[in-house]
C-alpha cells in the first residue's frame, strides 16, 4: 500500500471517499508516525488512543453515507484552544492540572466536520515567542535540517508544534493561531502552507487568550488546497465571540482557480530591509513573476508605516496580554503556590512567580508599564494611534491592487538557542508579518523556495478584509509554480 | 523614559509578580532596552489622528436579554485548586 502519511488532505478525502483505504489505516499510519517523532517533542498531550477509536467511528460514518467533509482525516490541535477533557495548557506551567470543561469554537466545528485530532501540539509559552523555545515543555525540534548538517534548527513560533507536525507527515494538517504572525512564520520555516484569516473570521471563543485584538486561529497544512478545506469548516460567525464576523463562509476550496487575470498584485517598497537573506530578495522579485505569468499585473505600493509595526505590537500586544493573564492569580485553576503562611496577596504573587516563564513575565511587566498611570497616553495611546496609520496604510494600497507580496520571514529558519539570549533579535522575525496583523487582513504563507543551505523560503500573500478567496487564489499561483520542496528527510526515526 | 529598580520592582507589584531582589537589576536593563527601541514610536506624527480601538467593524449584536446557561457550579469548580461548600477556596484575606 501507498505511504498514507505522504498524501494530502484532498488526496486522503479522496481515498476515504472510495473506500481505497479505511479511516482506523489512515490514523493508524499517521499515529504510528507521530510515535516515531517523539525525538521532535511535537506533542504535549497525546491522544493517540481517542484518535484510534475515532478512526473506527468514522469508518462507520462513511460506510453509512453520514460523514462529515473532515471525517477520518487526522489532524492536530495547537494547546491554545481549549479541548473537553483534555488537559489544555497553553506550553504553561501557570495551568498547570487544567482539564476545560468546555470546547472552544473552532475545535468543535473540527470535530463535528469528522477530523480526528491526534492530540495537543506544543507551541510557545501563551503563544509568545517566534521559535517554539519559549514552551515550558520544552522547545520543538523541526524536522528541517540544513544541508548536510545535523544541527537542530527552531520550527518557528509560536506555531511551532503546529508546522513541525505537518511538515513531519504527522497530521495532514493543524490548527494554529496568529497574533503577529505564528501561522505564517513557523509554516515558513518548516516549508508548508499556513494562512491566518480576517480577524473575526474564526471565533476566539474558548482559545486561550494572548492579546484579543490581534489573536486570530488559522490553519496549516502541506498545501493551499487542504488550507481552504480546513479553514472553511473552522470560520464561521459565533455569538459567544462578541468581536466574531457575522459574514457568510464561502466554499473557498471549490472556489480556487489560480487564475489572476484582472488581478493587480502590489509590491512595498519599504518590506525591503537590512538584514534580508539575499537570495530572498530574488525569490520574492521571482514570486511577482509567477504571479504576472499566472495573468496579475505587478504594481509598487507604498506602506510607509511598515518600520513602525513591530513598536507599535510590542506595545498593544502585551498590554492587552498583562490584562488577559491577570486571570491566572491561583483561585480558580491551574497552578496555586501558597507560601508557608502567606495570605492571599502572597498567592498571587507566588503563583504568578512561579508559573510564568521570563519572556510572558517579560510581555505582563512591559504591558502593566504601558498601562500604568502617568505613561497610557505616551505609549498605549500612542501606539493605537499609530496602528491607525498602518491600518490606513493597507486601505490606501488597497486602492491601486487587489493583493500584496512579500516575503513572509527576512530568514529560513535558525539553530535553536541561536536567539534566545536577544528579544529585539527574536522580535525581528515578525518584521513581515505583524503590520497585516495589526490591521486585520488576511495573509497567508506559501512556501516558494529555498536559501543557499536548502532551508524553506515562504512568501506572504496579503488580501483586503475577507477576501481570504484572492488570497488563495495567488498562492495557489505560486505554488503551482515553485519548485516543490522535498518533505524532510525522517532523520528522527 | 529610564525605567530604574523602583519602577522595576512598582511594576511587578502591580502584575502580581514577585521578584527575587536578584532578578531586578537585569530585568530593568532588558526592560530598558526594549523600551527604549520602542521609543521610535514617539517621532511619528500623530497629530489629528483617532487612536484605532476595532480592526474590522462589526454591527454589534444584539440578543435578548434572557439566561441562556448556568447551573454548571461542578464544572466551575472543576479545576480548582482548593473548593469548600461549592466555593473556591484561598487563604485567609484578613487578620
Amino acid at each position: 500500500m501507498t505511504d498514507l502519511t505522504a498524501l494530502s488532505l484532498a488526496e486522503m478525502q479522496a481515498g476515504l471517499r472510495v473506500r481505497a483505504f479505511s479511516a482506523a489505516e489512515l490514523v493508524g499510519a499517521h499515529v504510528a508516525a507521530a510515535e516515531a517523532a517523539r525525538p521532535l517533542n511535537l506533542f504535549i498531550t497525546e491522544g493517540f488512543g481517542a484518535a484510534l477509536d475515532a478512526a473506527h467511528a468514522a469508518d462507520a460514518a462513511l460506510a453509512a453515507g453520514s460523514a462529515g467533509p473532515l471525517a477520518g482525516i487526522p489532524i492536530a490541535i495547537k494547546d491554545l484552544f481549549a479541548t473537553r477533557g483534555v488537559r489544555t495548557t497553553a506550553a504553561s506551567r501557570i495551568l498547570d492540572g487544567f482539564t476545560p470543561t468546555y470546547e472552544s469554537t473552532v475545535t468543535a466545528r473540527l470535530r463535528d466536520a469528522g477530523a480526528i485530532s491526534l492530540g495537543k501540539l506544543n507551541l510557545d509559552e501563551f503563544a509568545m515567542g517566534s521559535s517554539n523555545e519559549t514552551s515550558a515543555f520544552g522547545p520543538v525540534v523541526s524536522p528541517v535540517r540544513a544541508a548536510g548538517s545535523a544541527d537542530p534548527l527552531v520550527p518557528g513560533g509560536s506555531s511551532g508544534g503546529s508546522s513541525a507536525a505537518v511538515a513531519a507527515r504527522v497530521v495532514a494538517a493543524a490548527t494554529g493561531t496568529d497574533t503577529g504572525g505564528s501561522i505564517r512564520q513557523p509554516a515558513a520555516f518548516c516549508g508548508v502552507a499556513g494562512i491566518k484569516p480576517t480577524y473575526g473570521r474564526c471565533s476566539r471563543w474558548g482559545i486561550i487568550a494572548f492579546a484579543s485584538s490581534l489573536d486570530q486561529a488559522g490553519v496549516l497544512a502541506r498545501s493551499v488546497t487542504d488550507c481552504a478545506l480546513m479553514l472553511e469548516v473552522m470560520a464561521g460567525f459565533d455569538p459567544k465571540d462578541s468581536t466574531s464576523l457575522d459574514a457568510p463562509v464561502p466554499a473557498w476550496s471549490a472556489s480556487l482557480s489560480g487564475d489572476l487575470r484582472g488581478r493587480r498584485i502590489g509590491i512595498p517598497r519599504e518590506y525591503r530591509v537590512e538584514g534580508m537573506d539575499p537570495g530572498l530578495d530574488a525569490l520574492w522579485q521571482q514570486g511577482a513573476d509567477w504571479l504576472r505569468d499566472a495573468g496579475a499585473e505587478i504594481v509598487e505600493v507604498s506602506l510607509p508605516h511598515t518600520a513602525q509595526a513591530l513598536p507599535t505590537y510590542y506595545i498593544v500586544a502585551p498590554a492587552e496580554a498583562s490584562s488577559n493573564l491577570a486571570r491566572y492569580d491561583g483561585v480558580r485553576f491551574g497552578l496555586r503556590v501558597v507560601p508557608e503562611g502567606g495570605a492571599l496577596a502572597d498567592m498571587y504573587e507566588a503563583t504568578r512567580a512561579a508559573g510564568f516563564g521570563p519572556e510572558v513575565r517579560r510581555r505582563i511587566m512591559i504591558g502593566t508599564y504601558v498601562l500604568s498611570a502617568g505613561y497610557y497616553d505616551a505609549y498605549y495611546l500612542k501606539a493605537q494611534k499609530v496602528r491607525a496609520l498602518i491600518a490606513r496604510d493597507f486601505a490606501d494600497a488597497f486602492a491601486s491592487c487587489d493583493l500584496l507580496l512579500t516575503p513572509t520571514a527576512p530568514t529560513g529558519a535558525f539553530p535553536l538557542g541561536a536567539r534566545t539570549a536577544d528579544p529585539i533579535a527574536m522580535y525581528l522575525n515578525d518584521i513581515f508579518t505583524v503590520p497585516s496583523s495589526l490591521a486585520g487582513l488576511p495573509a497567508m504563507s506559501v512556501p516558494a523556495g529555498t536559501d543557499s543551505a536548502g532551508l524553506p523560503l515562504g512568501l506572504q500573500l496579503i488580501g483586503r478584509p475577507l477576501d481570504e478567496a484572492s488570497v488563495f487564489d495567488a498562492a495557489l499561483a505560486i505554488e503551482r509554480r515553485a519548485p516543490a520542496i522535498p518533505p524532510p528527510q525522517p532523520w528522527w526515526r | 523614559m529610564a525605567v530604574d529598580e523602583t519602577m522595576v520592582v512598582r511594576v511587578a507589584k502591580l502584575a502580581r509578580i514577585r521578584l527575587a531582589d536578584a532578578e531586578v537589576a537585569p530585568l530593568a536593563h532588558e526592560l530598558n532596552r526594549i523600551l527604549g527601541w520602542i521609543d521610535q514610536l514617539q517621532a511619528v506624527d500623530t497629530e489629528g489622528v483617532a487612536p484605532l480601538d476595532m480592526v474590522i467593524p462589526v454591527r454589534r449584536a444584539w440578543r435578548d436579554d434572557a439566561v441562556t446557561d448556568g447551573n454548571i457550579q461542578t464544572d466551575i469548580l472543576a479545576n480548582a485548586p482548593a473548593a469548600a461548600h461549592g466555593f473556591f477556596a484561598v487563604p485567609k484575606v484578613i487578620e
